[in-house]
């Protein structure tokens, strides 16, 4: 059985299910609706800051602001698209027409990926242009040095969180149990740790905060950070890594 | 063909299936049975290399499930209906694994209206009927027009027009030389369907032999005889008479006598001779649903009980009667007569010995070599001393043409007798 095939098959799969438009649509709106929102209120912001704060102004960065919400609705995407599989039975189906539990979860993730990929590049895009369209003076432009990389990045962070989500739910199996780990853990944990200075350095480590490093172009002052955006992406791969490799060992050991 | 070998999963401290050896072969209808729970659904799903066996191995055509290449070509499988994405196109849902195996997309719209359902075909399976996931899922399974075909509970919540269509459907799929093992809990249902049964309980294989072999060894006919319910004890003198002839007496819920062992005539003479008279006496064959059940009764995990209702019940209407009992509720060791041939039973229950069970809930009626009549023990009112099988049953074969005894607890690891499987 051909890769191809089983990828075709995963096409018609998350395609044909109504929850796929509506996650993928949510991340869209919320990302860039939030994202012009705060871009709005930092132009007018802008005159009262001090001057620190003046100097560490980002405006690409400001433009993804709506990313801490928007990334949600794509965790639910990712743990949906493998989580329903096992929640609806399907996933005894699935795994009689493809015995190789590897090409079957090789597949899937890679459709998804593809899919949260196309959308996230999107959405980067989209939410750039029209935040720093709201920035008005203070905007910055797609030719400066390193916003390029910050606007793909963002569509690489979304696709990434999306992959994390599916080795998540692979391991957990069940929507509910993934969805109540990582989402209070994307929206709360890792944004308390990240900013408690005592836990700060291992915040730093977690996979949204260090992968968010890739959409930042001004470096703000007096940052420790000891990674660059890149070392800060690939933080978030090796977690995605360790998180789908967790996922292949579970399908691979556990009965379906 | 399917090949199974000493097959066995645990789960925890629980055993499913233990040491289930048998073959399903080409071009005949395999019935696999048992009751609930018996591990009908495991054994199908270690087939299918859902699960991994705790020891042992099954094969279809020499692989490993997951080693088979191109497995939807070659084996299609309705494992459970409800085994799709409800919020997914019925079409979708077939197209989807059409495509892992190169299957064009026309041939999803052949086998939808195969089974009935193209009218649907847009439409969401969550909103389908029991008896319409079925049919999607035979569609599935006959997507890839596979050689090998297993089916769970195919006629789960089919209309009888549509079990008639998957009995046959079985039957003409077999014709056509292909391997079909298809499970159910209703014997009724695999004596029309099957050619072969396999039969487990509690997880063990009880019998594997045709469904002929099946009938000539447990369709034991008996006599039911009806004494005067006035007088109680002209019951009592014709069971001892009958009894000291040689027959074996089981007394039914409304007074009558199953009397087994003894010929019509016989027992007339010795109901005149003993001077009792009779107000019934009728010859009865014992179905293949009867024989089934004797042999599961003692490898039933799920037996009810009667609702006793404490505190519920309403007081009756004054002149009415309370409900009679159903025969066979809470009587473990009423079902049938024991099979016509001599020292009692073809198939060993499963019970202590080497089998993982300890039958600490097991009923000690469990029809067994150690206890011919099983009969005796659940019957105070029969006196004692019938309990010796008689020497030659005479309105029944002395044997069966085959001896069919497949697995006895002692030895399990002897599978599947050649002369056994046709």
């Amino acid at each position: 059985m051909a890769a191809t095939q089983v990828v075709r098959s995963e096409w018609t799969k998350i395609r044909s299910v109504a929850s796929t438009v509506w996650t993928l649509s949510l991340a869209v709106v919320v990302t860039i609706a939030l994202g012009m929102l705060i871009s709005g209120l930092s132009a007018n912001e802008f005159d009262n800051m001090s001057e620190r704060d003046r100097l560490s102004f980002d405006p690409t960065f400001i433009s993804f602001a709506g990313m801490s919400l928007g990334q949600l609705a794509l965790i639910v995407f990712g743990v949906l698209v493998v989580s329903n599989e096992y929640s609806t039975g399907m996933i005894r189906t699935s795994l009689a027409a493809v015995p190789r539990r590897g090409t079957f979860l090789a597949s899937k993730i890679a459709v998804a990926t593809g899919l949260a990929l196309v959308v996230g590049l999107a959405t980067s895009f989209v939410t750039f242009f029209l935040g720093q369209a709201m920035l008005g003076e203070h905007r910055a432009e797609i030719g400066d040095p390193g916003v390029l990389r910050a606007v793909i990045g963002g569509g690489l962070y979304m696709a990434l969180i999306a992959m994390f989500s599916m080795g998540v739910a692979a391991m957990l199996r069940s929507p509910m149990l993934s969805l109540g780990i990582l989402m209070p853990f994307f929206f709360l944990v890792s944004n308390i740790l990240g900013n408690v200075s005592a836990t700060e350095k291992i915040g730093r480590y977690l996979p949204d905060q260090a992968g968010s490093k890739i959409m930042q172009v001004v470096t703000p002052v007096d940052d420790e950070t000891p990674y660059g955006p890149w070392g800060g992406l690939g933080i978030m791969v090796l977690w995605v890594i360790a998180a789908l490799v967790g996922g292949y060992v579970t399908l691979r050991k556990r009965d379906a | 063909m399917i090949e199974a070998v000493g097959l066995t999963k645990r789960y925890g401290d629980k055993t499913a299936v233990y040491n289930l050896s048998f073959q399903v072969r080409p071009g005949s209808v395999t019935g696999f049975l048992g009751p609930n729970g018996s591990g009908k659904s495991t054994t199908m799903r270690m087939i299918l290399g859902l699960d991994n066996p705790t020891a042992g191995q099954v094969t279809i055509g020499g692989y490993p499930y997951r080693k088979l290449p191109n497995a939807p070509r070659q084996v299609g499988a309705l494992l459970d209906a409800k085994a799709v994405h409800g919020g997914r196109a019925a079409r979708n849902h077939l197209l989807s694994l059409a495509q892992l195996s190169g299957i064009p997309a026309r041939r999803v719209d052949e086998v939808l209206g195969v089974v009935g359902l193209q009218d649907v075909a847009g439409r969401r399976s969550k909103g389908f009927s029991l008896g319409m996931g079925q049919r999607l899922g035979i569609a599935a399974a006959l997507l890839g027009d596979p050689q090998v075909l297993l089916f769970d509970e195919p006629v789960n919540g089919l209309d009888p027009e549509g079990i008639l269509w998957v009995r046959n459907l079985m039957k003409s799929l077999a014709a056509e030389g292909r391997t079909v093992f298809v499970s159910s809990h209703l014997m009724s249902e695999m004596a029309l369907t099957a050619d072969h049964l396999i039969v487990i309980g509690r997880g063990q294989l009880l019998a594997d032999m045709s469904v002929k072999d099946f009938i000539a060894a447990n369709s034991a006919g008996f006599a039911r005889v009806r004494t005067p319910d006035t007088e109680p004890q002209l019951r009592e003198k014709l069971s001892t008479a009958l009894a000291e002839a040689g027959g074996q007496v089981l007394p039914e819920q409304d007074g009558a006598l199953r009397v087994t062992g003894l010929p019509l005539p016989r027992i007339s003479d010795i109901a005149h001779d003993t001077d009792v008279r009779l107000w019934e006496l009728s010859p009865h064959q014992a179905s293949l649903e009867e024989a089934y059940m004797r042999m599961t009764q003692g490898a039933v995990d799920y037996r009810s009980t009667i609702d006793q209702k404490a505190g519920l019940q309403q007081p009756l209407p004054p002149g009415a009667q309370p409900p009679m009992p159903v025969p066979g509720q809470g009587q473990p060791g009423w079902y049938a007569p024991p099979p016509p041939q001599q020292g009692g039973q073809p198939f060993a229950a499963p019970q202590g010995g080497p089998g993982p069970y300890g039958a600490p809930g097991a009923p000690a009626a469990a029809p067994g070599a150690d206890a011919p009549n099983p009969y005796a023990q659940h019957a105070p009112q029969a006196p004692q001393g019938q309990a010796q099988p008689p020497a030659a049953p005479p309105q029944a074969p002395a044997q069966p043409p085959v001896a069919p005894a497949p697995v006895a607890p002692s030895a399990p690891a002897a599978p599947t007798k050649p002369e056994d499987a046709r």
